[in-house]
């Protein structure tokens, strides 16, 4: 029988070696690169439609997809381009996805909002707020009746704090110990209102009224959200149920890329205490370079790298061919 | 076997009477048995086997582990069942009256219709929904609607409407054995009625329908419920010189168009009968369907019968009369015939 309490964690923040901290940067700086590009194609009107950036995010995706294996499965949400990122999605076919081509991971029928990659692990992202705590959870009865070791990971904002089924699955969940792992991405805005106007009492009650352990983390510390979800995982492969982890983070942009004055509902003074003592980026790079692990200069090389990555990706999606006409009835029924 | 061909099954051979909720057992059985991944969940599926009995002893074969009773959460198990589906699995989920498939749409209608499209063909939803419908049980407003025809305006779920227990397992068989997520309603009222159904292998395709009856004079094209009220129709105005042809599609998606329009041709006069609420529902669609394909051969407009356009109410009085019935489907007939 599980009692819930707080998920125990080995340390509070993980030790790296100098390869987990450049990989964890590359993933981070990636997401980065790439939101910013795709914020300039909306800008310059050559993305169709809207998309929700996760750019302040990032350490929460890249934390805990450094805790899964290659065949674990996420569920993400309409903000998810950094979980695709981070759980090995190719940045060119996400441009082409964004840009409704055919080389895109869904032959550009779902867009920026339901990128899926199931080679991936990843059971797409769902634009429906709290739409995927079913699947995920789902994902991880079909993972444990199949006897397969596989964990599933439910990423979601706490704005899904709001829908009911949240709580049917989670109640399932821990009735039946399956390997799934909520992480709540708590970015303190549900759109446009804060969520302390929206969510009463402690978000970590509501798990433990299940019954599931859980555990709140600095969501800017990629370190720390790498703890949490290690031990999140194993507690899950172990066969022992269901974790909950509150990640505390901020979306540096509006709910979506046309949402630019945000004056009515957060002052630009918050923006930029986030923005410039608690960057995810910076937090980890200076922390590698004090510890000795690696230099600002190892940095920069991941980060030019990956801006060459992200140019070339987005060449080739913009070349890349729309689809043919005669797919738009195609996929209806499998 | 031509499955457009009457209904002439004969004893023997491998065909018993079996009730229709014992035909919904075996197939489940049959389908568990074959493939490992087959599984059902839903509320009281297990120890109790449903309400109406249908899933009863299912869970002393497969156990609890594949016979899953869960608490009353629709929109979570319907989820579940979705990423079950997704990741190798086929479920089954119970959802004990269709009423309840309005806590589950979030689950239906954005997440298991669309993924497959969504995702660019790449995940499938190996889905089935197994549910109720019909009214004049008693049970009011909450417990009686036929609510098929919301599903069916959803592109990417499929729609079975078994009439016969015959059909009620081979149209099981094939949801089960489907890609795509289908939802099967069943007319509460028929799960204790009796009628031949093959042992073992007998797979009903979706999307075919059945000439029930054949007749000359007017097309019945009924579904589920309604086709035991229109073949009883058939029966009383036969007395009457006068012949019906009950036509069954047995799927509204996919739709078999072909049989529907091939027997408005045959008959030139069309009733079309379905126990969802009549404004914009089932009868609407299947009468527009021959009206456009077989417009030429009409001797009169298609008539459409259906629930009338109210919550079902309690009293038995007034229930009754929400439903149609071998007597309004025989008036329309006559008026039809202009021998009102």
């Amino acid at each position: 029988m599980t009692v819930g309490g707080r998920l125990s964690l080995e340390a509070e923040a993980a030790d790296l070696s100098r390869e987990e901290a450049l990989r964890m940067f590359e993933g981070m700086v990636r997401i980065r690169l790439f939101e910013q590009r795709v914020n300039q194609l909306y800008q310059s009107a050559k993305m169709p439609g809207l998309a929700h950036l996760y750019i302040g995010q990032e350490a929460v995706a890249v934390g805990v997809c450094e805790a899964l294996r290659p065949d674990d499965y996420i569920t993400s949400t309409h903000r998810g381009h950094g979980h695709c990122l981070a759980k090995g999605a190719r940045v060119d076919r996400m441009f082409a996805e964004l840009l409704g081509k055919a080389d895109g991971y869904c032959r550009g029928k779902g867009g920026s909002m339901h990128i899926a990659d199931p080679d991936g692990g990843n059971l797409g992202a769902n634009a429906i707020v709290g739409g995927s705590a079913g699947i995920a959870t789902g994902a991880a009865l079909s993972a444990k009746r199949r006897g397969t070791g596989q964990v599933a990971v439910c990423f979601f904002g706490e704005g899904a704090l709001g829908q009911g089924v949240l709580y049917e699955v989670m109640n399932m969940a821990s009735l039946w110990s399956l390997p799934v792992i909520y992480v709540c991405e708590n970015n303190l805005y549900n759109e446009y209102t804060h969520y302390r106007e929206t969510t009463a009492g402690e978000v970590l009650d509501r798990p433990l009224a299940f019954g599931i352990p859980a555990v709140s983390v600095d969501g800017q510390d990629v370190r720390a959200v790498l703890v949490a979800a290690r031990a999140a995982v194993a507690r899950a492969r172990r066969g022992e149920g269901p974790s909950f982890l509150e990640c505390l983070t901020y979306r540096y942009l509006g709910h979506h890329v046309g949402d630019v004055d945000r004056s009515y509902y957060r002052s630009r003074e918050e923006e930029e205490e986030w923005k410039t003592h608690r960057d995810p980026l910076a937090t980890l790079a200076g922390w590698a370079v004090a510890q000795g692990l690696a230099t600002q200069e190892d940095f920069d090389r991941v980060r030019e790298a990956v801006e060459a990555e992200v140019e070339a990706g987005l060449r080739s999606a913009l070349e890349a061919p729309y689809p043919d006409p005669s797919e738009v009835d195609q996929h209806v029924y499998a | 076997m031509s499955t457009r061909s009457p209904v002439q099954v004969q004893a023997g051979a491998g065909v018993r009477e079996l009730t229709f909720a014992q035909a919904v057992r075996e197939a489940l059985a049959e389908e568990m048995r074959r493939d490992p991944s087959v599984f059902v969940i839903g509320e009281d599926v297990g120890e109790a086997g449903h309400p109406f009995k249908v899933l009863a002893g299912l869970i002393d074969e497969f156990g609890p582990e594949r016979v899953v009773d869960t608490p009353i959460s629709e929109a979570g198990i319907t989820g579940i069942a979705v990423g079950a589906a997704m990741t190798g699995l086929r479920p089954v989920v119970d959802i004990m009256f269709g009423d309840f498939l309005t806590l589950a749409m979030d689950q239906l209608v954005n997440q298991a219709a669309k993924i497959h499209y969504m995702s660019g063909g790449k995940l499938r939803v190996p889905l089935v929904v197994h549910t109720t419908l019909g009214a004049t049980r008693r049970s009011a407003a909450q417990h009686s609607q036929s609510l098929h025809a919301w599903f069916s305006h959803v592109p990417g779920l499929k729609v079975a409407l078994p009439a016969t227990p015959r059909d009620a397992k081979g149209l099981l068989k094939a949801a089960i054995r489907d890609d795509s997520p289908v939802v099967v309603f069943e007319d509460k009222m028929t799960y204790q009625l009796r009628g031949p159904v093959p042992e073992g292998e007998f797979v009903i395709p979706l999307g075919v329908a059945e000439v029930k009856r054949e007749g000359t004079d007017v097309t019945v094209v009924a579904t589920s419920s309604m086709v035991a009220v229109a073949l009883a129709t058939a029966d009383l105005l036969e007395a009457e010189g006068i012949s019906l042809e009950v036509v069954d599609p047995r799927t509204t998606v996919p739709l078999d168009r072909e049989t529907l329009v091939a027997s408005a041709a045959k008959t030139g006069r069309v009733i079309v009968v379905d126990e969802g609420c009549r404004s914009y529902g089932v009868t609407a669609e299947l009468a527009s369907v021959i009206a456009e394909e077989a417009f030429y051969h009409l001797d009169a407009p298609v008539r459409r019968l259906g629930a009338m356009d109210v919550p079902v109410p309690f009293s038995p009085v007034l229930e009754d009369l929400t439903v149609p019935t071998p007597e309004t489907v025989a008036a329309a007939a006559r008026e039809l015939l202009g021998k009102a």
